[in-house]
């Protein structure tokens, strides 16, 4: 069956595309791009997109899906569920499962699933040690070849240094990114909130910003050593966004991402022991805000994703010491980045760049284009639609967000995956 | 005047004239405590709840007191549920209480913000006993009481609190209260038990002890938790009683009269040297005070305020 | 709702006039000053044990050991009121025990004041006897409570406010009747 996406605003970074054409779909392929009208649409369902922008398939290269082991949280069929409807046709899972994504079996039956019922491309993490524990490297060989895209021990840092660097050269043989999650746990110790005057009056045990920064600082001494292709996760100090832009300005394979709540919130949301706003790393203070906001204007900071993190809310509902870290980020994610498209941080193509376009190529996989030929996955915003966000509604299992309540403007309407609505 | 809250959370956000009507209340409840027959019957019919997730001897002991010579039903549950036993939640725990119809429920918690999270889910009245490094306010109150009492006012007072100051409660809702009735702070610790951004609620910080207390009208000395020195926050209790310890000498640079206030249970010798403790301290009359400012709270929240809060 | 003066019922001397003979009323009752103390309720009440005890001086030549109670505590309305009262001073430096305690207070009026003030002694000791001395008893009682000593019996509307002004408020010395 074939689809006419018409009269919409494409936006295609990779082939330099931002004006309004039509696009057609060809069973589950791309099959012409066009200006409006100049393509034919005989029996094709015609959409209309005028008023709407027409974008890649948004990717989100850092979710937590819990299944296996987890199950109450999230599982594979409900959040990608979620991430359909907040507008993305691809994610990568991370492997703190139970068991841990450290073997092939693992990462198959994760397959299997997202197969099964995903309504979104999964594409799995392995773990860098066996376990995540730290301690030996898991078989990459094994991760990789079972479908594995990346390796990160993401939730339990590697603090070994030197496992780290055996981690990153190995790595190099499959051409995969080490996915690094930067913090010293010594540093962070039994932290709960960002350190700052903040945690000081609430009497919170602090995370300081050193406990992200020097970890950083170390993985990008070892990128250098060892060659190796790092990404670094969730990026949310002032001190980490300078690393990263002195260790482009070196030349090296280290790319970054951050996540929608580190350019929205600053540790202030914590106050009343707000457990929704309880993340690792945690929020910090409005100079990091503004950091991590130039860090994505200058493109220092490569990919927007969300670090879905879901929790069931008996889980959050609890003295704030004890609740988990982490909030949903899929159904949200969109709607809060188009907040800086809207304060003139990023243009549109440069949203889409770090929503999808970004994540593909770090992950080596081919999507995150409109070309002609490409799979379908296409989603479509309404950048005007004001919207209020409800956690109630949803798809994913879990509730906990900080947003709920929030008045959002811009919105994935339609999200199509290999040409499927 | 009655208090804003139905709950007393902390110091922090209360004002000097709610304060100023805690102390000025307490000072009536203080009187019931030094007749025969030490009992009054405001809270006739009431039931108090000491729910206590840390040992504590003092502080549930003078709670209970209060709560009983006010004529309160006052029970005590005490439980050392750690986060890592996966048993009833806090929240379950504390509805069950309420189930039972408790008008009153004292919460003493090792996590900061636990009260807090109790006051927004419950009828009940909370009161915090003593939430992990957050406030003590009952703790707070009775040693503004007991400066009152002895030196007539706090405004233009000097108050050097001295000791782990990023670890203690009963610093932050001391440094509150003092602040808020015009008194001026000094903290003094090592480094490392000085919290970020501490300056930023109005205090002056020293490291040298000596400094600190020169020519103050207080002193508070908190007790050091031995254990932190596995946490490398201070390399042993030799060097810290050297550095920090109140001691006759290091009394000397204080004002002449100089209080010294410790909120117990003291480390004789560590913080505190014993002759200071015991000849030149008014560590027995906070614990006399501990109970009206707990009789004057308790009286305070089961009356109107509760009534405009729901 | 703004309540106005409705009428005068004892000026400056009418009040003065009122204790002297109340004085002398609680002499003859007790045959003498003898283990007689007074127990001002406050507020009101704590004025009028004080010029009570100044007038017995003057007619005895004796000094009766006087003192103030307040009630707020043994009140029977707590926690269903408004807001919490502040407690007064309590202060009874003399020893109840055995002593006759007059209490005394401006206006009788439910009777409920007098049952913590009641209660309230006792737990000061065992008196020998209680007796009350009121100012003005405006009726209403809700409690079988009765004066020993009244300076005027007031027939009221229980809508009427009855106000005792003294000078030792600053105030121009006289009972009124407030209504609406």
């Amino acid at each position: 069956m074939n689809i006419l996406i018409k009269n919409g605003h494409v936006v295609d970074p990779a082939n330099k595309v931002d004006e309004k054409l039509d696009i057609l779909i060809s069973g589950n392929r791309i099959a012409g791009i066009g200006k409006p009208g100049s393509i034919g649409s005989e029996g094709a369902q015609v959409m209309d997109a005028s008023g709407k922008v027409v974008v890649p398939g948004l990717i989100d290269m850092h979710v937590h899906l819990r299944e296996p082991g987890y199950e109450y949280k999230e599982n594979i069929a409900t959040g990608t569920a979620a991430a359909k409807a907040g507008g993305f046709t691809s994610l990568c899972c991370m492997p703190n499962t139970n068991p841990v994504n450290d073997t092939g079996s693992v990462t198959e039956f994760i397959l299997s699933q997202a197969a099964k019922s995903g309504s979104a491309r999964v594409y799995p993490v392995g773990a860098v040690t066996k376990g995540s524990k730290g301690e030996e490297l898991a078989e990459m060989g094994e991760l990789h070849g079972s479908g594995c895209v990346a390796v990160s021990d993401d939730g339990r840092p590697v603090m070994n240094g030197a496992i780290m660097r055996r981690a990153m050269e190995y790595s190099k043989i499959f051409g995969i990114p080490v996915l690094s999650h930067c913090e010293d746990a010594n540093l962070s110790a039994k932290g709960v909130m960002n350190e700052g005057a903040l945690s000081t009056e609430l009497g919170l045990r602090g995370i300081p910003s050193a406990a992200e920064d020097s970890m950083t600082a170390r993985d990008i001494f070892l990128a250098e050593l060892t060659g190796c292709r790092l990404h670094l996760c969730h990026v949310s100090t002032k001190g980490a966004v300078a690393l990263i832009r002195e260790a482009k300005a070196r030349g090296l394979a280290v790319t970054a991402e951050t996540c929608p709540h580190y350019f929205t919130l600053t540790d202030e949301a914590v106050r009343g022991y707000n457990t929704m706003a309880k993340m690792n790393p945690p929020l910090r203070t409005a100079e990091d805000v503004q950091a991590i906001k130039e860090g994505l204007r200058d493109g220092t900071i490569d990919v927007i994703a969300t670090d879905h993190a879901p929790h069931g809310m008996d889980e959050k509902t609890v003295e704030f010491e004890y609740a988990p870290f982490g909030i949903v980020g899929l159904e949200t994610a969109l709607g809060l980045s188009l907040r800086l498209v809207q304060e003139g941080v990023l243009s549109l193509t440069d949203l889409v760049r770090k929503m999808s376009l970004n994540p593909a190529v770090i992950l080596k996989i081919n999507r995150g284009t409109l070309s002609s030929g490409a799979e379908a996955d296409i989603t479509i915003i309404d950048p005007d639609l004001e919207w209020t966000v409800d956690a109630a509604v949803f798809k994913s299992r879990s509730r906990n967000t900080p947003f709920d309540g929030w008045k959002l403007k811009g919105r994935a309407v339609q999200t199509i995956m290999g040409g499927r609505v | 005047m009655s208090l804003s809250s139905k709950d007393l959370l902390g110091i922090k956000g209360m004002s000097p004239e709610e304060i100023r009507l805690v102390l000025d209340t307490a000072a009536s409840f203080k009187d019931v405590s030094e007749r025969d027959i030490k009992k009054v019957p405001a809270l006739r019919g009431k039931t108090v709840i000491n729910l206590f997730y840390e040992p504590s001897t003092r502080t549930r002991t003078s709670f209970e007191l209060a709560g009983k010579r006010l004529s309160a039903d006052v029970l005590n549950i005490s439980t050392t549920t750690s986060s890592v036993v996966k048993g009833e939640t806090l929240l379950d725990t504390a509805r069950n209480i309420e189930a039972m119809k408790c008008d009153v429920l004292i919460l003493r918690h090792p996590c900061s913000g636990a009260p807090a999270f109790l006051a927004s889910r419950l009828k009940s009245s909370v009161i915090n006993a003593g939430d992990g490094f957050h406030e003590h306010p009952t703790q707070a109150l009775l040693d503004l009481f007991t400066i009152r009492e002895k030196l007539g006012t706090i405004e233009g007072r000097t108050v050097a609190i001295v000791g782990d100051i990023a670890h203690s409660r009963v610093a932050r809702s001391n440094i509150y209260g003092l602040t808020a009735l015009g008194a001026r702070v000094r903290v003094c610790g090592p480094a490392t038990m000085i919290p970020y951004g501490i300056e930023q609620s109005g205090v002056e910080v020293f490291y040298d002890a000596d400094r600190a207390v020169d020519g103050v009208d207080v002193i508070m000395t908190l007790r050091l938790q031995l254990e932190r020195q596995a946490a490398g926050l201070f390399p042993g209790v030799r060097e810290y009683a050297r550095l920090y310890g109140l001691n006759r000498d290091r009394l000397s640079r204080a004002g002449k009269n100089a209080m010294v206030m410790h909120p117990g249970p003291m480390n004789r010798g560590v913080e505190i040297s014993s002759d200071v403790a015991d000849s030149s301290s008014v560590i027995l009359d906070q614990v006399t005070n501990g109970v009206a400012v707990r009789m004057a709270i308790m009286f305070l929240l089961s009356g109107g305020a509760k009534a405009e809060a729901s | 709702m703004t309540m106005n003066e409705k009428a005068l019922i004892l000026d400056k001397s009418g009040i003065d006039r009122a204790l002297t003979r109340i004085s002398h009323e609680i002499l003859e009752k007790n045959r003498g000053a003898k283990s007689i103390a007074l127990v001002g309720i406050q507020k009101g009440g704590v004025h009028l044990a004080g010029r009570l005890a100044a007038k017995i001086r003057e007619i005895e030549g004796v000094d009766i050991p006087v003192g103030s109670l307040d009630i707020t505590m043994y009140r029977d309305d707590l926690g269903t009121r408004k807001s919490q009262p502040v407690p007064k001073a309590t202060d009874i430096s003399f020893d109840v025990q055995d002593r006759v305690i007059v209490l005394v207070d401006d206006v009788l009026f439910t009777g409920r004041t007098i049952r913590a003030a009641l209660n309230s002694i006792m737990d000061y000791g065992r008196p020998m006897r209680i007796q009350l001395a009121v100012l003005v008893d405006r009726g209403h009682r809700e409690l079988p409570i009765r004066a020993d000593f009244v300076g005027k019996n007031l027939p009221t509307s229980s809508k009427e406010k009855v106000k005792v002004l003294l000078a030792e408020d600053g105030e121009e010395e006289k009972v009124v009747i407030l209504a609406e």
